[in-house]
């Protein structure tokens, strides 16, 4: 099974071009927010950058807290996502300890599925798709 | 064609008009865009500080969309020369106004208190901040920082005293490491009591559907990451260009008495830069090459004990010209602190050091002595710098406030004007020339950014006026085109006309991808109107004595060549101002 690390964070420029690619490819979105990885700052440009994405919780307490199993444990950690089960309560976000999800305005949410897609994108080998014990 | 959507802020009431205009999409955006505002908004009979003019922040239809369309246009009415003018600046602006779902963002009128403007997708409001107003541009962001939501998705624009005291030589600094640097926009912003602009780009924008656009996107991408292209930037950056300048005899010292320092330069290449100041690499949001250099001053606190304080400084060529070689500092630790002094002072390093260099050669001619300045000036002193960079930004005593009004205008109080090294404004770090000469003081930006007139002298070209002026006109259509779109100039060879056009087309605005380049031609022209409507006389333009001394690998200047140059130039800036109806 595949998992999404941000091993190397002390490398990243804040291009946003994870977030992007992210938004771009899996939500057909142009957005550097509405993506399931985010970048930002920790105070100012200074101070480097930090990825808000899913660490992979096993079990993920996102999928606890979801009412109608739109979220469910994926093997690995993380979750696997059924968008018609969403009922937009955003009952995920504040589950969410390390605040890797994501809502939108109109109510939808933005996860992590761990499908690397953001990988190449990123110019500084921040990120890698590593493999972990389902 | 989409509309143009523009929100337009009414500083005075604080209160706000969004506007969609289907048909200023005609004008792309960027460059195209601003001049097309700024002809409906700007007034050509009152002042540059008069509340009525625009100050008009505007991206392009690729902003976002394609990697490197990463940069936001400001048109304003330049406190220098009081017409049109335009400053570019990278960072998160142009995203943050994508996301925040403008193509423009106007500022009208003058708020009535030091005020911070903060703008998003959802947002707009004019707030007091006069507990800003004399905040170095460092501090105020840091405050700004921790009053508004959206950690690493939002741009905050400021101004230092500079801006605050109307200095034509103040910047609007961009996310601590990126500027709208020249031409007094920091002076237009502090003129309307905005101290700061904060935009939030807090929505989403829908994509075409199919592959097409990804795969393009991904083309491009690897054009820009993968292959040799991009290398400089990514590399040594900008600070490249010293060693090879100077080994050329077209790098600017000591007030460009000097092409070359054969001795010194080991010092201030971009190499030994990297080498023992280059502290990280920061990136421009949507631009993968990361060309943004930062390095770091450290300086002991406390002499008697071991108590230092770190700041973190971005630098480029031009910087390091200018507050480097310009002024004869040969360390690059002293380089970045005056630097750092100038960021805080919310200065444009160019102007700043070019202004100071010919400070030091006026002191050292006697035309001006310390009863004047308060400070012994000489070349490579930086401690007596770092003061007169404090001293020049808030314009203390009346020689500092002469001097922020700029090199030239402190020349006709004191003397000195031909070794006032301005072209249309402080020189930028290119001693190439007759035809960067020319291009920098007839330019529309008085910016080495108008043309590639640097490197047209560095290939060594005929002296052929009519080929020059061709180039000159040629490559400003072809660069307006980008900075319309808005790209990165550094990209322009990834950029191509054929490559815009189907970026716009991948996008679904196929009706402006197919007459490119009668609209470069258009937007050129539309950009000359402006600016001599407000009475710029391209044939009135005088470039100073200095530059006619200065000697290249190619020999001394050739004065009777740049007079000709400089005259058929300014022809053809009028008969491209006078193509199209203003």
């Amino acid at each position: 099974m595949k998992r999404l690390v941000a091993a190397r964070m002390d490398r990243c420029i804040g291009c946003h071009s994870c977030s992007l690619a992210c938004a771009r490819l899996v939500h057909k979105l142009l957005s550097w927010e509405h993506a399931g990885i985010r970048i930002s700052s920790s105070g100012g440009l200074t101070t480097g950058f930090q990825a808000e994405v899913c660490l992979a919780c096993d079990p993920p307490p996102c999928a606890a807290a979801c009412p109608t199993g739109s979220l469910k444990a994926r093997p690995g950690g993380g979750v696997v996502r059924n968008k018609n089960l969403c009922i937009q309560c955003g009952q995920c976000v504040p589950a969410c300890p390390v605040g890797a999800i994501a809502q939108d305005r109109a109510g939808d949410i933005y996860v992590c599925i761990h499908c690397g897609q953001c990988v190449p994108f990123c110019p500084h080998d921040c990120l890698e798709l590593a493999e972990v014990e389902s | 064609m989409n509309p143009v959507v523009i929100l337009e802020v009414h500083l005075d009431t604080g209160t706000a008009r969004l506007r969609r205009l289907p048909e200023a999409r005609a004008a792309l955006g960027g460059s195209g865009l601003a001049a097309t505002l700024f002809s409906q908004y700007a007034r050509p009979t009152e002042a540059w500080d008069h509340p009525d003019q625009p100050i008009i922040f505007a991206i392009g239809p690729l902003t976002g969309y394609f990697p490197l369309m990463s940069k936001t246009v400001c048109a304003f009415v330049s406190p220098r020369h009081g017409g049109y003018a335009e400053s570019h600046a990278g960072g998160r602006s142009a995203l943050a106004l994508r996301f925040a779902g403008l193509d423009a963002l106007v500022l009208v009128g003058r708020a009535p208190r030091p005020s911070v403007v903060h703008v998003g997708a959802h947002h707009v409001s004019v707030q007091d901040a006069g507990y800003l107003w004399g905040m170095d541009a460092l501090s105020c962001a840091k405050l700004i920082r921790r009053q508004l939501s959206g950690s690493g998705h939002r741009s905050i624009w400021r101004i230092g005293v500079a801006g605050e005291r109307k200095s034509p030589m103040a910047c609007i600094n961009v996310d601590t490491f990126r500027h709208f640097g020249r031409l007094g926009c920091g002076a237009a912003l502090g003129a309307k009591n905005i101290k700061a602009v904060a935009v939030t780009g807090e929505d989403h924008q829908p994509l075409p559907t199919g592959k097409k656009y990804a795969a393009l996107y991904a083309d491009i991408f690897r054009d820009l990451t993968d292959t040799e292209m991009m290398h400089k930037y990514h590399n040594l950056g900008t600070p490249e260009n010293l060693e090879p300048l100077d080994a050329l005899q077209a790098l600017p010292w000591r007030n460009l008495q000097a092409t070359s320092n054969p001795e010194a330069i080991g010092t201030m290449s971009g190499q030994h830069f990297a080498d023992t100041a280059l502290l990280r690499n920061a990136a421009c949001a949507g631009c993968p090459v990361g060309c943004v250099h930062i390095g770091f001053v450290r300086e002991k606190f406390l002499p008697q004990d071991n108590r230092y304080l770190y700041r973190q400084v971005s630098y480029d060529y031009e910087p390091i010209f200018a507050l480097g070689t310009m002024l004869d500092v040969r360390v690059p630790t002293e380089v970045l602190a005056l630097l750092d002094d100038v960021e805080k002072a919310g200065l444009d390093a160019m102007s700043a050091g070019v202004a100071l260099a010919w400070a030091t050669e006026a002191m050292e001619r006697g035309i001006i002595t310390e009863a004047h300045t308060g400070l012994h000036l000489a070349f490579g002193a930086t401690h007596a710098y770092r003061e007169a960079i404090a001293r020049m930004a808030e314009a203390r005593q009346e020689f500092w406030a002469h001097l922020a009004q700029g090199a030239d205008a402190a020349a006709q109080v004191y003397g000195g004007a031909d070794f006032a090294c301005v072209l249309g404004q402080e020189m930028a770090g290119y001693a190439t020339g007759e035809t960067f000469f020319v291009s920098q003081a007839l330019g529309l930006r008085h910016s080495h950014l108008d043309t590639g007139a640097y490197s047209y002298d560095q290939a060594n070209p005929p002296k052929d006026t009519a080929a020059a002026v061709r180039f000159l006109v040629e490559d400003e259509a072809e660069r307006v085109l980008l900075t319309s779109m808005v790209a990165c100039l550094f990209a322009r060879k990834v950029y191509t006309r054929e490559r815009l056009a189907e970026c716009l087309a991948a996008i679904g605005q196929e009706d402006l991808a197919g007459e490119l380049a009668a609209t470069a031609r258009t937007l050129q022209a539309r950009r000359w109107q402006q600016r001599l409507a407000f009475g710029f006389d391209p044939m009135a333009v005088s470039i100073p004595r200095r530059f006619t001394e200065v000697v290249t690998w190619r020999g001394p200047m050739d004065t009777h060549y740049l007079a000709e140059l400089q005259q058929a130039y300014a022809r053809a800036i009028q008969a491209l101002a006078a193509e199209t109806p203003a």
